[in-house]
């Protein structure tokens, strides 16, 4: 070998074993790096107990109520396996709204209540303007509504 | 016709090169920054979750794209300068680094203005938010390093070496959003295509072309001048008429 085929050899060997490295690294601390539990995970007590963590799921469609004081809201959180009712009180951010992803901060109390002291909206990677949202929706809606007429046009 | 590739591995051959090219990269850049902005602004619609908020992607993915794309190449020339030992593949590393870290920077500060009025918060410790914060400290960990060593060559070697294992982060950043849980959302532009509309998608790739040429005429015009200031003492630099006057 060449010096440089050396030099070579010794940066591509470096390179993979460093990332061999950062790879096992970051397998082991994977229940770190995720931001939030799962439903399904809390269910399977995976989540701290006894201190904070964040739960992360879609918000299920009807059952967000809202006590008197217009501030506290209770809703439950899915991940479409299992749910857990949470309790916040606060100001929640504009892209909360039923069937759509949340993320919340707190701690799980009794009665497996989650009590949130932050609750963060999630969105997908999903861009269109209303009009082609409207018509997907109806589409969406055609299909589960009538299966025979499920041949509704692909509007984009 | 073979090319000559190592002909303009020579810093006076790529002085010159650079020098006619930077025109053509700068005056690109701007045509392709104002024709995103209009498309971005004018042409696309407004979105039907985020509003209009959603325009600060426009900024937002093209600056993401290049810090890490950046990050690559400035590593790729700083083992090809390792391995080769040619002069210029330093300079053009040092050169990159303040791009890519003013690109991470912008991500960075856009994605923090784009997720308090869209998650309610500035700033969350997620994998590919944390991962990104990284990215810029290497870019900052680079230049320290660089500027730290008196001695030009060893300097190169050392601040190389930073830049080859630190390429290990690039990757992890693009996949954290499939890993983990993350509060970031997943790709929009994936290899087996997008999911956004035309119109967006056509403001996006303008002002992508827009960035990467911005930044390959601003890192022409750096190496040029990191050229002079390590060449000076030789004759050719001298016999400059930019030198001379």
């Amino acid at each position: 070998m060449t010096k440089r085929q050396k030099r070579l050899a010794f940066i591509v060997g470096g390179l993979a074993l460093v990332g061999a490295a950062a790879g096992l690294v970051l397998y082991a601390l994977k229940d770190n790096v995720s931001l939030y539990f799962t439903p399904t995970q809390v269910a399977n007590h995976e989540a701290p107990q006894g201190r904070n963590f964040r739960i992360g799921g879609l918000v299920e469609p009807g059952s967000v109520k809202r006590e008197g004081d217009g501030l506290t809201v209770h809703f439950r959180v899915t991940d479409n396996v299992q749910g857990m009712d949470v309790v916040y009180k606060g100001i929640l951010p504009d892209l909360f709204k039923e069937g759509k992803g949340i993320v919340a901060q707190g701690k799980l109390e009794a009665g497996n209540l989650f009590r949130a002291d932050e609750v963060l909206a999630k969105h997908d990677e999903n861009y269109m303007p209303p009009e082609a949202k409207a018509a997907l929706d109806a589409a969406a809606k055609a299909q589960s509504g009538v299966p025979a007429a499920a041949s509704a046009p692909a509007v984009k | 016709m073979a090319i000559n590739w190592f002909k303009y591995s020579a810093p006076t051959n790529f002085y010159s090169l650079a020098g006619k090219l930077i025109p053509w990269f700068a005056a690109a850049a701007l045509l392709l920054f104002a024709a995103g902005m209009y498309v971005g602004f004018v042409v696309a619609p407004t979105d039907a979750v985020q509003g209009e908020a959603y325009r600060i992607m426009f900024i937002h993915v093209p600056a993401s794209i290049l810090s890490m794309f950046v990050y690559l190449i400035m590593a790729g020339y700083a083992a090809l300068g390792l391995i080769f030992k040619t002069r210029l593949s330093a300079m053009m590393a040092s050169a990159l680094a303040p791009t890519g870290a003013l690109f991470a920077f912008i991500s960075l500060w856009t994605g923090a203005l784009w997720g308090k009025p869209m998650w309610g918060a500035w700033w969350v410790w997620d994998a590919r938010l944390t991962s990104e914060l990284i990215l810029l400290f290497l870019y900052l960990g680079f230049i320290a390093l660089h500027a730290s060593i008196d001695d030009p060559r060893r300097a190169d070697r050392a601040a190389a070496l930073l830049a080859i294992v630190g390429s290990v982060n690039v990757p992890i950043i693009y996949f954290s959003v499939k890993w983990w849980n993350t509060l970031h959302q997943g790709s929009t532009i994936k290899f087996s295509g997008t999911s956004m509309h035309v119109a967006m998608q056509q403001a996006l790739l303008l002002m992508l072309l827009a960035c990467w040429c911005y930044a390959i005429a601003v890192a022409l015009a750096r190496v040029r001048s990191i050229i002079l200031e390590r060449e000076g003492a030789t004759q050719w630099v001298g016999e400059l008429s930019e030198v001379r006057s």
